[in-house]
């Protein structure tokens, strides 16, 4: 019998079914990976294993661990087997830590709770181990180190240090890798799947991105509406896939080389010009002078009329203090931006030129103003404003541009999903009709598919419109097919750039490969079988 | 229709039943309070004297009308005014330090701190003793200690809003700081002030009775809940209602707006009403199951 079998589980919230039959299996030392978007029923399966439902939850099924039926288990009961048999990761992991303790205090409270018979030193022996398991060695990282000093994905191997700490049978990840850059994202799933075949764990990883999980999963499980709609091993499920839907996610993570314009525009709409940009860091100590950090490190660039540039790099390279910049919001020390070969340095007529699509579809919008009014907010740009009637057909316009309707115009952000928020965002970008737009990773917190539409969507508009794109973005393969030209920055500096073939195809500088490798791509999966 | 939370209802009541009684003394009230009946003094209350009478005969219920609408009056304009100076200083600092000003911003604050350190109802005291007695300068002591309150929670407020990107997107779009605050700031923490100005409210009438007790506050012929609570001091063994009726207009006032300020935040902070949500829908499970 499997380690995990889910059998016919059913479940609902208030009369209204949230799974539907779902079956499935994890082996000891296999990876399952759960895919499916949001809503689609796959973190709820993986609460239903740990029993942490909400309280209005009505279930019905089994759900065998080790032959043992959960669902039949009493609160006391699954208190002890959450602490020695399953352990959780979780998507966030700045908010998975306590950031008042030591990582030491936290690893080993977890394995003083799972093994009771240890004493102090042992205990903290144990702890070491455990974190020089997940590449966190005693020497650079002791255990009195506090939360706030790790990165993002240094937290994430505490985390699964912790959950390690109990030596489950049963590993779950929910989207663990997420809120993470491509390069780290990579050696998490890796570690995970090292430990996995180590400890002859089974690991439950839910993603909602195919392309992230194909590479690490035994096992592939497609979720969509609650129902498992087709599950098969990494081998038969990418050779035979019946289903449309598993077909168009696999489509949604290939993206193809964006095809070379035959014309060149010449005009240059947007240059910067050796721009510097310095962060002075906290100081020390009261008399100690504060140290500098030069978040943009002398960089120069140029977009013509229509070209498509991406910027690529992890998080903290400043590629959104470069941003800031060139939209006028913060002063740098020095170097020249340069808008239609105007100097730029917040003229409101120059402004009008360029506009910005966020990555946050739920922050980027007043929640108490309508649609009309954020979308029409950049008309104050103008000299000569346009009267209430020019402005919401103006408004009108640009909704049906972007693929909504005239009714939405009334409405307010939260009776949009993130896709149409973000198409919102592109109307209100659009709107004074810019010469460029700069996408801050506008795509990088939806779903798949709706990645995918809404970046058609752009390419469209871009057509139509001849307007250019500054495409950002932490991983490559997001800006593959929009882009002409990328650009690479690392600490601040553009370390490559050129033609997105090119870039692809011979990569020079080292960490232009390191990101490339470590780019979630589905082609290599599927050719690699 | 939602249910509105209990604190909320019965703040609301005992709010409004003490504003009636307020406007109504503007109009009638059973007795004239200036007017002498030493034939009367000291009648225990009855049917014609709700609540007794003093020791000039005057009638305590409709003394204790007139000073709830002058405690009233005092809080309300004192609130405004801590309000009208408070708010917008907040925003200024606020701005100013998220447009690069941070400097500006730490002299605001500082200067706030200063005042703040001063313990209030001294400062109070003095204020009167400086302008001489009387509501126009209990007013004027009383809003001056509601400014800084204001003005720091104002700022806090802000500033978590001032990072979103929705600010961002309007400072692309070219608006100036103190339209960003106006349009996008103000209208998003308006819920927070609303519930502190209860709360300062509820403080202003206590503070003006403090005033009015030491003899600093509304002078007589007009009466104030303070002042009848000194004059009752010497009378408490022989006429305990002249102390137990203002003491207890205050305590149930004080009371009723504190519930509302509670009440106000329940319902108009979203985290706290999904949390309240949470657990009503859990009660119902119980109950179901």
């Amino acid at each position: 019998m499997s380690l995990l079998d889910i059998q016919n589980l059913n479940l609902s919230i208030h009369d209204k079914q949230i799974l539907y039959n779902v079956n499935l299996q994890v082996e000891p030392g296999q990876v399952v990976a759960v895919v499916g978007e949001s809503g689609s029923g796959k973190s709820m399966t993986a609460s239903a294993v740990m029993q942490l439902m909400p309280d209005a939850a009505a279930i019905e099924g089994n759900i065998w661990l080790d032959n043992d039926d959960l669902t039949v288990k009493t609160e006391n009961e699954m208190c002890v087997i959450r602490a020695n048999d399953i352990g959780m990761i979780f998507q966030e992991p700045m908010t998975a830590l306590n950031p008042v303790q030591t990582i030491g205090a936290q690893v080993i409270e977890a394995v003083r709770i799972t093994h009771k018979d240890l004493n102090k030193s042992q205990a903290i022996e144990k702890a070491e181990i455990v974190l020089h398991r997940v590449g966190l060695p005693q020497e650079r990282f002791p255990l009195a180190t506090y939360p706030h000093k790790l990165s993002g994905g240094q937290r994430q191997r505490v985390v699964i240090a912790i959950a390690l700490c109990q030596n489950p049978k049963l590993l779950i990840a929910d989207e663990p890798t997420t809120a993470l850059d491509v390069t780290t994202q990579a050696k998490i799933l890796k570690l995970l799947k090292k430990l996995v075949a180590q400890d002859n764990m089974g690991l439950l990883l839910i993603s909602h991105d195919l392309g992230v999980v194909g590479e690490v999963a035994d096992h592939i499980v497609i979720m969509r509406n609650g129902r498992v709609i087709e599950q098969g091993s990494r081998h038969s499920f990418f050779n035979n896939m019946k289903e449309e839907y598993s077909k168009e996610l696999v489509a949604a993570s290939q993206q193809e080389l964006k095809v070379q314009k035959e014309t060149q525009e010449e005009e240059i709409i947007l240059e910067v010009r050796n721009l510097n940009k310095e962060y002075k860091l906290t100081r020390k100590g009261f008399f100690s002078k504060g140290e500098i950090l030069q978040a943009v490190n002398d960089v120069s660039f140029s977009i013509k009329r229509g070209e498509n540039l991406g910027l690529v790099g992890e998080s903290g390279c400043g590629k959104s203090t470069l941003t800031r910049c060139i939209l006028g919001v913060d002063d740098f020390e020095s170097g020249e931006i340069l808008i239609n070969g105007e100097v730029f340095n917040g003229q409101k007529e120059l402004r009008k030129n360029i506009n910005v699509v966020f990555q946050d579809p739920y922050g980027s919008f007043n929640p108490r103003h309508t649609v009309e009014r954020l979308v029409s907010e950049p008309f104050y740009l103008l000299d000569k404003k346009p009267t209430a009637k020019e402005s919401k057909d103006q408004v009108i316009e640009m909704l049906m541009l972007v693929g909504l309707s005239k009714t939405d115009i009334d409405k307010y952000p939260h009776e949009f999903s993130g896709g149409q928020r973000q198409r919102i965002a592109i109307a209100r970008a659009l709107i004074t009709n810019p010469s460029v737009i700069l996408l801050d990773e506008a795509t990088s917190a939806l779903d798949v598919l709706i990645r995918g539409q809404i970046l058609e969507l752009l390419e469209e508009l871009s057509k139509k419109l001849g307007i250019s794109y500054l495409f950002i973005s932490h991983d490559l393969a997001t800006v593959k097919n929009i882009t002409d030209r990328i650009m690479v920055m690392k600490d601040g500096i553009i370390v490559e750039q050129g033609h997105t073939a090119d870039i692809y195809k011979n990569p020079t500088h080292p960490y232009t490969k390191t990101l490339l490798e470590a780019s979630p791509d589905i082609t290599r999966v599927i050719e690699n079988l | 229709m939602k249910k509105l939370p209990l604190n909320l209802t019965i703040g609301l009541i005992l709010t409004f039943m003490f504003v009636f009684m307020a406007a109504l003394s503007f109009v009638w009230t059973p007795y004239d309070v200036t007017a002498l009946d030493i034939g009367s003094k000291f009648l225990a209350p009855n049917f014609q004297h709700l609540f007794g009478t003093d020791h000039f005969g005057r009638d305590v219920f409709s003394m204790v009308m007139v000073g709830a609408r002058n405690a009233i009056a005092v809080s309300l304009v004192a609130v405004g005014i801590g309000m009208a100076i408070g708010v917008p200083l907040g925003l200024w600092s606020a701005a100013t330090r998220m447009n690069g000003y941070g400097l500006m911003d730490e002299a605001l604050m500082r200067g706030n701190d200063l005042i703040f350190a001063f313990p209030s109802l001294l400062m109070a005291i003095m204020i009167t003793a400086v302008f001489g007695p009387g509501a126009i300068n209990a007013i004027i002591a009383i809003g001056i200690f509601n400014i800084p309150v204001f003005a720091r929670m104002t700022r806090g407020a802000a500033l978590g809003l001032w990072s979103r990107e929705y600010i961002m997107a309007a400072r692309v779009s070219g608006k100036s700081m103190m339209r960003i605050s106006y349009e996008h700031i103000l209208p998003n923490i308006l819920n927070i002030l609303i519930v502190q100005a209860t709360i300062q409210f509820s403080i202003a009438i206590i503070a003006e009775a403090a005033l009015s007790y030491v003899g600093l506050g509304t002078q007589p012929p007009m009466p104030s809940l303070g002042r009848m609570l000194n004059e009752a001091q010497t009378m408490i063994f022989f006429a305990p209602w002249l102390g137990f009726v203002p003491g207890g207009a205050i305590v149930t006032m004080v009371i009723g707006l504190n519930l509302l300020g509670d009440g106000l935040r329940d319902l108009l902070d979203p985290k706290l009403r999904i949390r309240a949500a949470q657990t009503r829908k859990g009660e119902d499970n119980n109950v179901t199951t």
